[in-house]
């Protein structure tokens, strides 16, 4: 390939990977959440990055949703709602993090192998980013199974959903990237607000946000 | 008259780390104490430490046996034959094949080895408490070194450092993800090598989460100052190997004249600096952790050199 | 005389020896007479296959004697590799024999030492000599039953009884698969001469399978994971020579087993083979150190050590048969060539620790750390030969495990050229495990050493010793020497396996001696080299240099005082660290994954008279796992079994009757 685009891609799309391995390491709730701002601001330049290469002006506009909303207000959001809701701070992790970061080594060594073996032919920046892709795919799933705490596991959906991204716009001409993912987002803003539910629900017995309100009332006296 | 000419070449070189070396611990305790607005000592503190030193008498504990004394020498000895081949201004010393980027490595570990054994010797807990503490950390801290020399072993074709800067500063590097990542962990082993902040402070004594200073405790005189010497030495001796392996501007090549040398060391001095300057900023800015957060701390560092090998093969199927 | 012909009368003279041995169990003389004849015996046949190494290249003298099977005799060749493997034993024979000189007056039983002492010896050297199957075997099991007696020399232990049959089982159970192996490899023919069988075109999936029977076979007696249970119960209830022997030497005789099958008897190498070797050999290194890691008994310590050492081998093996299944002759010397030096090295530190812990057992009496310490004042020699060991053993330069290691890692840096995926990425992931075996290593000898003769005394049997005597001393004083020598000119050694390597691989790594500064360079100079020499020159140079510049011009005076300690000493040297809390924080870290640790504190609550306490529990995950339940099928089936002690006469006979009728049925329908 010639030189520093691929490079630069090349670049942006494994750092997507360190990044995700870096939200495996997290054991704060705030730290994690900057970790993933900074996962979905590399996921806006690997985008762009695209974009530009390919000449492809549609995807500045997923850049743009992924930069917005993912970069900026969800983290903000969610910083907001575990200050309100005083969710403990630190993360409860299933597994220590030694295991978790050794199973998140070989998940990305299965998807490098699974990738190369099945796109021999295809071409060389598409299968990286493919490999890449399916990488940080595997490791928000992993975030998710090794995670309790609900904030930490939408952050991990989250991270698999930014990996989906990076797949759509890694394969050259795709006309459909930028409904998929204005389509993806709103369907995490409700899972997002799904797993609120469901946690509220699980603390006050009711999904009535009325349940909140007396909760604060509560408190305030 | 080219042997003589690169014999003393190799000869600047040693003389050059070691006069150095201080001098780069009295830059990062300057530049951390101006960050913390206090005056700081003078940048030649650390000289006139180790010249006390040195004319003092030792005192030993009674039951001390000979490894203890000899050791600091030898601790010594080794780190600076480990500090002699690194490409520091210039590459392709005459004397850099006599140990490849492993050697240096293990080089490094016999003299930890020595001093583990040295901080055991007297019988003392805080001696054990150093020992058992370092050997953990170097159970972590040497297969991540060595898994990011098997990374750039693989990206230059060679574990010869002089062979792998030569190659970091030709055009067909570029960018690339296993070296970046490879980067992140080597500055994190170094860290944890060097007892830097977050893992250990060199700044402490009496504290219960010391590790090298807790080795040294019993030591004085003379043998402490060539161990502060050797500490001080490693610490040049990591910033030079990361900047030759990731900077490699300006790096003389062999048999080039003097101008090429003088400008391969006014750019070393240079880079020194700016490391030694980072390192401040870097410790100023995070705290000590917990010795059991340590391991943890390593561990990330071995699964970064190990994510770095594994995308270095993606990298290779281009 | 061939030189073949000499060790043959070498290892008659040494069953004569044996004999020798039986007869004058109850003369005080004995123990000089049986030892003093082993070490001549040993020093020729070292000689003479040392000769051969260095001389005859291709010459591979062969015997056929009329004993054995009548149709088959028994078969002898003298190659390269029996050479270089007789060197290793004979070597340590010799120097084993040097040391039970002085050791073995300390016996209480003699009796029971010393005629097998050289059966044990003769059989190695037999193993080594074979040259078809039957002989192989029978002389394998021959020296397993040899080193069994001698494992069972002090049976009165009960830990060593158990030991012991722990041995006998696992020893038959690898002779059972060897016999199979080899069964497979013979054919429906019976060729069970080498020759014909190195002749013969193996199929795919029988040489696959010979390869897994094998691993059983020779894992078991090598030590490989999961068949390594035996390994640190029996070698260390021996005599200190004899574990020395076992460890050092014995546990080589089974790679060679391994090596002459797979790489000269079955034919081309496929691929996986490597894959496989490869994976168990980083899991035999891992496991073995870290075990070796949380033992406090020294002997165990180094027992365990001998396993992570077997680990790294067959890692090298494993790479050399990757390479050499994919047509990569230089690379797959490089990793044989490794894999060699390290046997070589490892029989040489490994006896230098065993007779280390055997003179610190018999000047002290304990083999348990916790109650030595401050060795180092009053047995110099010991400490400092042992301290040798404990360098080089933990893959540091300038000795000779450092040079081996590094060998492996550059055979490991070959390895994105093989054409697999599977290879490529577990080949750095198993590099990963050498390089944190290597390290947990040099961990596990910091507190060997630092445990036993560093600090202070902790009991009183540990204060009141002295040095041992001369011969144990001098074996010692060799093996350490010998450690520094081929730690600084590694390029001897490498250059003296070449015509091995040749003969296996077909290639061989550029000669090394002709390299100006006697330096080594693997493939070329530019890629790696090392210099052991230069190295230890250095180092010992401005070391020197250093402490004459700071005697002559800064200070030289030395005050002796009570110990710092930060201000507040402690009198009682029980407060220093211990082997169990020197582990504590790698227990901690690697501990709870790979043994499922978990410590306890009890702390009572202030005003609370109770004492605290601390317990930590641990478990062989390989033991639980794999043998209890093992164990428990066989004691059910056993059980089962029992009610055919009780029946009629009838009824055996209607067995026996319908066993015929079935064997004749299976005959009818087979053919």
């Amino acid at each position: 390939m010639n030189g520093p685009v691929f490079d630069i891609a090349h670049m942006l799309a494994g750092g997507l990977v360190l990044v995700s391995m870096m939200m495996l390491y997290q054991d704060r709730l705030y730290a994690l959440l900057n970790v993933f701002a900074l996962h979905s601001l590399v996921l806006t330049l690997s985008v762009a990055w695209q974009a530009l290469i390919q000449d492809a002006p549609h995807l500045y506009v997923t850049a743009a949703i992924a930069l917005i909303f993912k970069a900026i207000v969800i983290p903000v959001a969610l910083h907001r709602m575990i200050r309100q809701l005083g969710i403990h701070r630190e993360i409860e992790t299933v597994v220590g993090v030694g295991p978790t970061m050794l199973a998140g080594i070989g998940l990305v060594a299965l998807s490098i192998v699974v990738m190369l073996r099945v796109t021999p032919e295809a071409d060389p920046l598409a299968r990286e980013d493919l490999a890449f892709a399916l990488s940080v795919l595997l490791l928000g799933l992993l975030i998710m199974v090794t995670r309790r705490n609900a904030v930490s596991q939408v952050v991990g959906f989250m991270s698999l959903e930014n990996g989906l991204v990076l797949a759509a716009t890694g394969a050259k001409g795709m006309p459909l990237v930028v409904e998929i993912s204005v389509a993806f987002s709103i369907l995490i803003a409700f899972i997002v607000i799904g797993v609120f539910l469901f946690r509220i629900r699980e603390r006050f017995d009711t999904v009535d946000v009325r349940a909140l309100d007396d909760f604060r009332g509560r408190r305030r006296k | 008259m080219v042997l003589i000419s690169a014999l003393f070449v190799q000869a600047f070189q040693m003389a050059l780390v070691v006069l150095l070396a201080p001098l780069l611990t009295g830059l990062i305790r300057k530049v951390k104490a101006r960050l913390l607005r206090r005056q700081g000592p003078s940048l030649i503190q650390p000289y006139r430490d180790l010249l006390r030193l040195l004319r003092k008498e030792a005192v030993v504990a009674e039951n001390a046996s000979w490894l203890f004394r000899v050791a600091p020498y030898l601790i010594f000895a080794t780190t600076w034959v480990a500090a002699a081949v690194i490409p520091t201004f210039a590459t392709g010393l005459i004397f850099s094949w006599t140990a490849d980027l492993i050697a240096i490595v293990a080089l490094l570990g016999s003299a930890r080895f020595l001093l583990a054994l040295a901080g055991m010797d007297v019988g003392t807990s805080f001696g054990g408490i150093g020992s058992s503490r370092e050997a953990m950390i170097a159970t972590l801290a040497e297969p991540s070194m060595l898994l990011i020399i098997f990374t750039l072993a693989l990206v230059a074709g060679s574990t010869q450092l002089s062979t792998i800067a030569g190659f970091m500063s030709s055009p067909e590097v570029g960018l690339r993800v296993s070296l970046a990542i490879a980067l992140v962990a080597l500055v994190m082993v170094a860290i944890a090598e060097n007892a830097r902040i977050p893992v250990d402070n060199p700044a402490t004594h009496l504290e219960l989460t010391m590790v090298h200073e807790a080795m040294v405790l019993e030591y004085s005189g003379r043998h402490l100052a060539m161990i502060e010497l050797a500490a001080s030495l490693k610490l040049l001796l990591y910033i030079s190997l990361i900047v030759c392996i990731f900077v490699p501007w300006k790096l003389a090549a062999p048999e080039t004249g003097p101008t090429a040398y003088l400008a391969g060391l006014v750019v070393y001095l240079t880079k020194l600096i700016v490391g030694g300057a980072l390192l401040a900023l870097f410790e100023t800015s995070i705290a000590k952790m917990r010795v059991f957060r340590v391991p943890e701390f390593l561990g990330a560092a071995l699964m970064l050199a190990l994510l770095a090998t594994l995308l270095r093969f993606v990298s290779r199927s281009l | 005389m061939t030189s073949l012909s000499v060790i043959l009368s070498c290892i008659v003279m040494f069953l004569v020896t044996g004999g020798l041995g039986i007869l004058m169990s109850r003369s005080h003389r004995a123990t000089p007479a049986i030892y003093g004849l082993s070490l001549l015996l040993s020093a020729i046949a070292f000689v003479i296959s040392l000769m051969h190494l260095a001389t005859s290249f291709v010459d591979a003298p062969t015997v056929i004697l009329p004993i054995g099977l009548p149709w088959l005799g028994a078969h002898f060749r003298l190659d390269a590799l029996s050479a270089f493997f007789l060197l290793v034993a004979n070597l340590g024979g010799t120097l084993a024999s040097l040391y039970g000189l002085g050791y073995g007056r300390h016996e209480h039983a003699p009796h029971r030492v010393l005629p097998f002492f050289p059966a044990f010896i003769a059989g190695m050297n037999l193993v080594l000599l074979a040259d078809d199957a039957f002989t192989f075997l029978i002389s394998w099991e021959f020296m397993s039953l040899a080193s069994w007696a001698l494992v069972m020399s002090h049976h009165r232990d009960a830990g060593n009884r158990r030991a012991g049959y722990l041995y006998i089982v696992m020893a038959s159970f690898g002779t059972l698969a060897l016999l199979l192996a080899f069964g497979l490899l013979a054919g429906p023919e019976g060729a069970y001469g080498f020759a014909a069988i190195r002749a013969a075109e193996h199929a795919p999936l029988t040489a696959g399978l010979v390869l897994i029977l094998l691993l059983l076979g020779a894992g078991s007696k090598a030590g490989l994971v999961p068949l390594h249970v035996w390994l640190p119960l029996a070698h260390p209830a021996a005599p200190s020579h004899v574990s020395a022997l076992m460890s050092g030497v014995m546990t080589k005789i089974a790679i060679y087993g391994f090596i002459r099958v797979t790489f000269d008897l079955l034919g081309a190498p496929m691929w996986w083979w490597g894959l496989v070797v490869l994976l168990l050999g980083g899991a035999t290194a891992a496991l073995g150190i870290l075990h070796a890691l949380m033992e406090r008994d020294l002997k165990r310590l180094l027992a365990y050590s001998t396993i992570e050492n077997i680990g790294v081998i067959f890692v090298s093996l494993g790479l050399a048969l990757a390479f050499k299944a994919n047509g990569m002759g230089l690379a797959s010397a490089l990793a044989l060539t490794a894999a060699l030096f390290h046997i070589f090295n490892h029989s040489l530190f490994k006896s230098l620790l065993f007779f280390g812990a055997g003179a610190v057992l018999t000047a002290t009496g304990e083999r348990d750390m916790e109650k030595l310490g401050g060795l180092i004042h009053r047995m110099p020699v010991t400490s400092f030969t042992f301290l040798v060991g404990c360098v080089a053993i933990s893959a540091l330069p300038p000795f000779n495990g450092f040079a081996s290691e590094w060998l492996a890692f550059q055979a490991i840096l070959q390895s994105p050229n093989l054409p697999q995926w599977a290879l490529t990425i577990a080949v750095p992931a198993v590099g990963g495990l050498l390089a944190l075996s290597a390290a947990l290593a040099a961990a596990c000898f910091i507190k060997a050493f630092g445990i036993t003769f560093l600090g202070r005394p902790r009991t009183p049997a540990a204060s009141d010793v002295s040095e041992v005597d001369r011969f144990s001393l001098g074996a010692m004083g060799v093996l350490a020497g010998l450690c520094l020598l081929a730690g600084i000119l590694p390029g001897i050694v490498i250059d003296g396996v070449a015509s091995v390597v040749l003969s296996l691989v077909g290639d061989r790594m550029p000669v090394q001696m002709d390299i100006p500064w006697l330096s080594i360079v693997p493939i070329a100079e530019s890629r790696s080299s090392y210099n052991g020499l230069l190295v230890f020159l250095f180092i010992a140079f401005s070391a020197s240099a250093t402490i004459y510049i700071v005697h002559r011009y800064a200070s030289r005076t030395l005050r002796r005082s009570a110990a710092w300690d930060c201000g507040f000493p402690e009198g009682s040297p029980l407060t220093q660290y211990t082997a169990g809390s020197f582990a504590q924080p790698v227990r901690r870290v690697f501990g709870t994954l790979a043994m499922r640790v978990r410590e306890r504190v009890d702390m009572p609550a202030p005003g609370d008279l109770r004492p605290a306490t601390f317990s930590v529990e641990q478990h062989d995950l390989v033991w639980e796992g794999l043998y209890v339940p093992i164990a428990g099928a066989v004691g059910f089936a056993a059980e089962k079994l029992n009610r055919l002690q009780f029946l009629s006469i009838r009824r055996y006979l209607s067995l026996v009757f319908l066993a015929l009728v079935f064997l004749l049925l299976v005959l009818a329908l087979w053919s």
